[in-house]
């Protein structure tokens, strides 16, 4: 079992979300993370997947995408230098002072933003990879628990520009 | 440019693509494509009794011709009769476009009287479904269709029509071309493949090919002949791919899979070489997969590259059309020294015919007997034990053909695609081979069959049983027959495990059924009666036919590779054993 990354090239067209998200159900493939938004043109969308598969699997599920008619391209990341970042939200409930201080002093070795906060909530913006915003929910479970309020956004990927990127 | 409907432009489009048969039932959300249609001389508009039905005649009318076929039926329930249809077809690969009526895009969403998603309940099982939600895209969107479904691995197209976009006015501009970026069918050979996969072949000491249902759906079937007469290499078939080559060419072996010939099961797990071409390697066909020809060195051309070491692991994997891949190995192919291996196979299939013995109706002696009456034929099977038989013992050649649903398995398909076969094929002799179970499913477009003037044979293999699942029963669930008894009545003591004399009577009566639709009727009771009513049904050129075939009730189906176990591991007679 591996970590992979799919870049897929689709048409801009109502149902073709279901269209690839139930192929990933109906055939029980399992799926980490889907995205999608409009590209350049806007005919066409643009979907990162990420997926933990074998590899016979993961060739067939390439293969399986590759013959739907929406399917425009497929591209497989899971090798490939990339830049990947996920949106994170999290909002941190019933705040003491000492509380406060403490998800600052997070949020500057996480280089996490704070973007809001009252007296006892605190919301904590981070864009990092899957990865990292995975070890920072974990610290906040751990240190606020039953007080946080997580949204993820999915993650999102770009070929590197200079191959030494990962 | 001319201002016409939506309804309108669909039949220009029709007729364009050279629909020259259109299967279609009529309803509210359709009611303005039936108006454009009323009085159309070029497409012959035929009415069935029910959707279903309807699906599985277009399914037999493209099978049999290699043409589209196109359905035309109205939303909700009547685009969701289709759903069986269209999963059995583009399981096995046929090229139909179905249009359904929908509400007009407005109401979309509102649980509007007779709304479906229908898009979305098919996108699972089509090779494509779309809506047209505008007017403009409406000649594009059909001209895509019709390319879609015939291309490639062809499959069925879903077009979901509103009502308002068939009332609205546009242009008549239908294409002739299309471009879809998203779909690019392989045209092209992969040369250097081909080259390592001959050069393979030609090294083996005990080669076979195994040919799918892509050979018969490419057209290849001449040039797979030659294939095989140039190499000499034995021929084995998966169900799908039976008359790749003619069942009577000394080089065929045989069917594979888990009713398949000692033969060809053999000669697969001992092969050293499998060539195969077509099939997707179905669990039907492997048996236990781990000992799946373990000793071969694998080569596998298939349309489709996700049928490619899906299944099993392949050396030589090409994605290419089986007849220009076919036609590529002829080039240069040549004869293999394999007189050892070949004379090997030949002991196999000498010492383990597959024989239902002298005793009694069997269903060899039917099938059998239509062989010899029946030379310019399709034979159309429903599912279940009438198919393996059929499967076994139907000799197929250039002039016969057989269809069947092999994919799916869906039960109630034989009949109306008969139908669909004789509209396609009014030349030829059309024969259904089907259980009594099955022919209950669609039992309904007997109707259909008399109106339309189609004078299909029917033959009822009548065992009062659902006769394929009560074997499993019998052989794999200690004899507990549930529901599985089509002579059961309230009255019948539970539990019953075996056939009676005293068993409550058949029903229907098959043969009062085909009187009262205005059909004939022969039962058959003994083996002597068999041509007989053969020849009578097929002197009967006006109306259908039933013949009811009342065969033994616990005959079954052999030999059988058990569950789990692996193609070698067949069990080959029943316990009775034969005489």
């Amino acid at each position: 079992m591996k970590k992979r990354w799919i870049c897929l090239f689709v048409e801009n067209e109502i149902g073709v979300l279901d269209r690839i998200s139930g192929l990933f159900s109906g055939k029980s493939y399992n799926l980490d993370s889907l995205t999608v938004g409009v590209t350049e043109d806007s005919t066409i969308s643009r979907m990162t997947i990420s997926l933990t598969s074998d590899d016979r699997t993961f060739e067939q599920i390439k293969k399986q995408l590759g013959r739907s008619v929406e399917v425009i391209k497929v591209v497989d990341y899971t090798d490939t230098p990339i830049h990947m970042k996920e949106i994170l939200f999290v909002k941190v409930n019933h705040c003491s002072d000492a509380d406060i201080t403490e998800l600052f002093r997070i949020s500057k070795v996480f280089g996490v933003a704070i973007i809001d906060y009252d007296s006892t909530t605190v919301l904590l913006e981070c864009t990092q990879t899957e990865n990292r915003n995975d070890d920072l929910i974990a610290l906040l479970k751990r240190k606020f628990a039953n007080r946080i309020e997580i949204v993820r956004g999915g993650s999102v990927a770009v070929e590197a520009v200079s191959m030494s990127e990962r | 440019m001319r201002q016409i409907t939506g309804a309108e432009l669909f039949v220009k489009a029709l007729k364009e693509e050279a629909v020259d048969t259109l299967f279609a039932y009529p309803g509210g959300q359709a009611i303005d494509l039936f108006n454009a249609l009323y009085g159309e001389k070029e497409i012959d508009v035929i009415l069935p009794r029910h959707e279903q039905g309807l699906i599985h005649a277009a399914d037999g009318y493209a099978r049999s011709t290699g043409k589209v076929g196109v359905c035309l039926v109205t939303s909700g329930p009547g685009a969701t009769n289709l759903v069986t249809g269209i999963a059995t077809a583009n399981y096995d690969s046929v090229p139909l476009v179905c249009f359904t009526g929908q509400v007009a895009t407005h109401l979309i969403g509102n649980d509007t009287f007779q709304e479906v998603d229908f898009v979305g309940i098919t996108r699972s099982i089509c090779k494509y479904a779309v809506m047209v939600r505008k007017r403009e895209d409406l000649a594009e969107t059909i001209k895509k269709a019709f390319y879609i479904a015939r291309t490639g691995k062809p499959g069925v197209v879903v077009v979901d029509l509103p009502k308002d976009v068939q009332r609205a006015y546009g242009s008549d501009f239908y294409p002739e071309e299309i471009m879809v970026r998203g779909y690019k069918p392989k045209l092209s050979v992969h040369m250097g493949q081909i080259n390592k996969a001959m050069d393979i072949l030609n090294h083996a000491v005990k080669p076979v090919f195994l040919i799918g249902g892509g050979v018969n759906i490419a057209h290849a079937n001449k040039e797979m002949t030659q294939l095989a007469e140039l190499t000499g290499v034995p021929v084995i078939t998966t169900i799908m791919g039976k008359g790749a080559i003619p069942t009577t060419n000394s080089l065929y072996v045989g069917n594979i899979g888990i009713h398949g010939s000692y033969a060809a099961n053999s000669a697969i797990s001992n092969c050293d070489v499998l060539f195969s071409i077509g099939t997707r390697f179905n669990d039907r066909i492997t048996g236990k997969i781990e000992e799946f020809a373990v000793n071969a060195k694998i080569i596998h051309i298939d349309v489709d590259a996700a049928s490619i070491s899906r299944n099993i692991d392949v050396d030589i994997p090409i994605v290419a059309d089986a007849k220009k891949a076919i036609c590529a190995l002829l080039e240069k192919a040549k004869p293999l020294h394999i007189s050892e291996w070949t004379d090997e196979i030949n002991r196999w299939k000498k010492e383990y015919p597959i024989d239902m013995g002298k005793i009694g109706l069997t269903p060899q002696m039917i099938i059998r007997s239509i062989n010899e009456l029946f030379k310019d034929a399709i034979v159309t099977t429903d599912v279940g034990q009438n198919q393996l038989w059929t499967t076994q013992f139907l000799d197929i050649d250039e002039n016969n053909q057989m269809l069947t649903s092999g994919g799916l398995g869906t039960m109630g398909y034989g009949f109306p695609a008969a139908i669909g076969a004789k509209l396609g094929n009014p030349h030829k002799d059309v024969i259904v081979i089907s259980g009594d179970g099955g022919m209950q499913m669609n039992i309904q477009e007997m109707a259909t069959a008399v109106v339309y003037e189609l004078p299909v044979i029917i033959c009822i293999l009548n065992n009062g049983y659902l006769g394929n699942v009560r074997q499993w029963q019998e052989m794999f669930y200690d004899r507990r027959y549930s529901s599985t008894c089509m002579r059961y009545r309230r009255s019948c003591e539970t539990g019953c495990n075996q056939p009676a004399h005293c068993c409550p009577e058949y029903t229907p009566d098959f043969i009062a059924l085909a009187e009262s639709y205005g059909a004939k009727g022969i039962r058959v009771t003994k083996a002597e009666d068999i041509k007989l009513a053969l020849n009578s049904a097929k002197q009967n050129t006006k109306t259908p036919t039933i013949i009811e075939f009342i065969i033994d009730r616990e005959v079954n189906v052999m030999p059988i590779v058990p569950p789990g176990n692996s193609l070698n591991d067949m069990i080959l007679e029943s316990e009775e054993g034969r005489e």
